[in-house]
């Protein structure tokens, strides 16, 4: 006598099979039967590009470098997304911002070169939490597929977010959800009765 | 003086009949891949292929574009005029075997000529069918040899021993109905139907065998064995690529479409409209050709999707299931059935 232990347990039949049983067509049918009520049922899938499924407000696409009220960039160049990120997939070089240039960089130090490569980024978010000038945040927005890996290598004009003055109606479609988005995070995560 | 005549008329008709069958053979093939993924993505909750034209419509010739370009490899141990032979071997016996097939009722012309809408109205009508399919399997056979590949010989041999343990139910099923016309001609047969009743409200077990060995004739699951892609890697075409693939891949379909020819003439009364007296409407000779044909093709596309639908539903058989099923239960079945009716018809007739 073996243990049970759940009440789930089948008895193996090992009768030798009818002649009905041998062949088949009995169960076949049963099995045709199963699969033509798939044909009416509703797609699992959806036709991708046109249509997609609503993601979560803190869910993390593609990165968008980000601009102050009055157009003006946020990055400084600090790099401390760069060593923030796990997957090593942020490269910056740094420039000093000259007399003039005031209306295009917010402080005196900014990114002159700016690159995220999408193909090694992992999407964790951790440059959004490590930027001090909340110059990078992660959009809604899914990676668009591309031919060559040249194409993953986004440079800072692939990242900037469109001009708020200039712009106005881009900057807001870019802007998307953020503004919810940061609310949810300014709510603390854990219960500080524990 | 006319020491030979000639009727020209007849040929011109005949070789009209004759392409118009092989284009349609074709298009009915091209869309059947079609019809296969699409019914493969449904019973799968999938939505299948919807990208190349409306619906997808175009993706077949996407799809026969793409194996026309493609490098043609044939491989340097192969025995080269056997490798070209067997793929088209396979496609001129999958072509040549709607020769018989009575594809509507005859078309009657204003000066009073009769044109039969069949290529050839042969008194041995289904024994030629038969014996084409039996030449069928030289194309499996010949290119799984000549390809010089372990896989694709095993694929042969067992191709070849399915289509022999299947020919012999599919034959006994059939004289059952042979039985019932007393005609081997395809013409007659549907006659008979038309006057009788079709042949399946008496001979469905019949039915069902030759449906059964239908399925293993055209090599389609549960009876794909000859291409069992997770055992043979992809059995008699393994070493094949484009278009010689193609035209293997594609014959396969065109015995689709004709054994579901044969199956609507024999068992379901070819292009006999059901339920109704057509010949009471009054129409002209014409639209009766039209309307009869689309019957006909109305019911191959049935049988087409039974083919589909079976296909996504079940597993391959292992070969000695195969081999059992074959010959000690379809066989048997088979005799039992023609025996039955033979006796039925002696005793009708005292």
């Amino acid at each position: 006598m073996s243990v049970q232990l759940t009440n789930r347990a089948k008895q193996v039949d090992r009768k030798p099979m009818t002649f009905l049983e041998s062949i088949y067509l009995w169960n076949i049918m049963k099995g045709m039967a199963i699969t033509i009520s798939h044909l009416f049922r509703k797609k699992a899938t959806i036709n991708y590009p046109e249509q997609t499924r609503s993601v979560s407000k803190v869910w993390r696409g593609l990165h968008v470098l980000n601009r102050d009220a009055e157009g003006r960039e946020n990055c400084t160049a600090c790099g401390l997304c760069a060593v923030a990120c796990p997957a090593e997939a942020i490269t910056m070089e740094a420039a000093e911002r000259l007399p003039g240039e005031e209306h295009l960089y917010r402080e005196e130090k900014y990114a002159a070169k700016y690159e995220i490569n999408m193909l090694r980024c992992i999407f964790c978010g951790l440059c959004e939490e490590a930027c001090p000038k909340d110059a990078i945040y992660l959009s809604q927005t899914i990676a668009p597929s591309n031919y060559a890996r040249k194409g993953f290598i986004y440079k800072k004009g692939d990242l900037l977010i469109p001009h708020p003055v200039n712009e106005p109606e881009a900057y807001q479609k870019a802007l998307g959800e953020k503004a919810d988005n940061n609310k949810i995070k300014k709510e603390p995560t854990i219960p500080e009765t524990a | 003086m006319h020491l030979l005549v000639i009727d020209w008329w007849l040929i011109l008709e005949k070789s009209l009949l004759i392409f118009g069958i092989i284009g349609l053979s074709f298009f009915i093939a091209m869309y059947t891949t079609y019809a296969e993924r699409k019914v493969a993505a449904w019973l799968q909750d999938r939505r299948g292929p919807n990208r190349a034209g409306p619906f997808g419509i175009f993706q077949p010739l996407a799809d026969g574009g793409k194996l026309f370009f493609k490098e043609e490899i044939i491989p340097l141990a192969s025995n080269k005029p056997l490798f070209i032979l067997g793929p088209a071997l396979a496609m001129i016996t999958a072509l040549l075997t709607s020769t018989v097939i009575p594809w509507a009722t005859p078309f009657i012309t204003k000066g009073g000529d009769v044109i039969a809408m069949q290529v050839a109205d042969v008194d041995m009508g289904i024994l030629l069918v038969f014996s084409i399919v039996s030449v069928g399997v030289y194309g499996i056979m010949i290119g799984g040899w000549a390809s010089n590949n372990k896989f694709s010989l095993m694929a042969a041999i067992r191709g070849a021993s399915q289509m022999v343990s299947y020919e012999l139910p599919m034959g006994l099923a059939l004289i059952a109905v042979l039985f019932m016309t007393g005609s081997l001609k395809m013409s007659e047969i549907v006659g008979n139907q038309i006057e009788n009743g079709w042949h399946i409200i008496y001979q469905p077990l019949g039915f069902i065998i030759f449906f059964v060995c239908a399925l293993a004739e055209c090599n389609r699951t549960p009876f794909d064995l000859p291409e069992a892609e997770n055992e043979l890697n992809f059995g008699y075409h393994q070493e094949y690529s484009s278009m010689k693939l193609g035209f293997y891949l594609f014959a396969e379909y065109i015995n689709m479409f004709i054994s579901s020819a044969v199956m609507a003439t024999l068992y379901f009364g070819g292009y006999d409209i059901p339920f109704v007296n057509e010949a009471s409407w009054g129409l002209n000779s014409f639209w009766m050709t039209v309307i009869s044909f689309s019957v006909l093709m109305a019911k191959i596309s049935f049988f087409l999707f039974v083919f589909l639908w079976i296909r996504w539903t079940i597993p391959r058989f292992r070969y000695d299931q195969l081999m059992n099923l074959g010959w000690k239960k379809l066989i048997p079945l088979a005799l039992l059935n023609m025996i039955i009716t033979a006796a039925v018809i002696l005793l009708l007739k005292k």
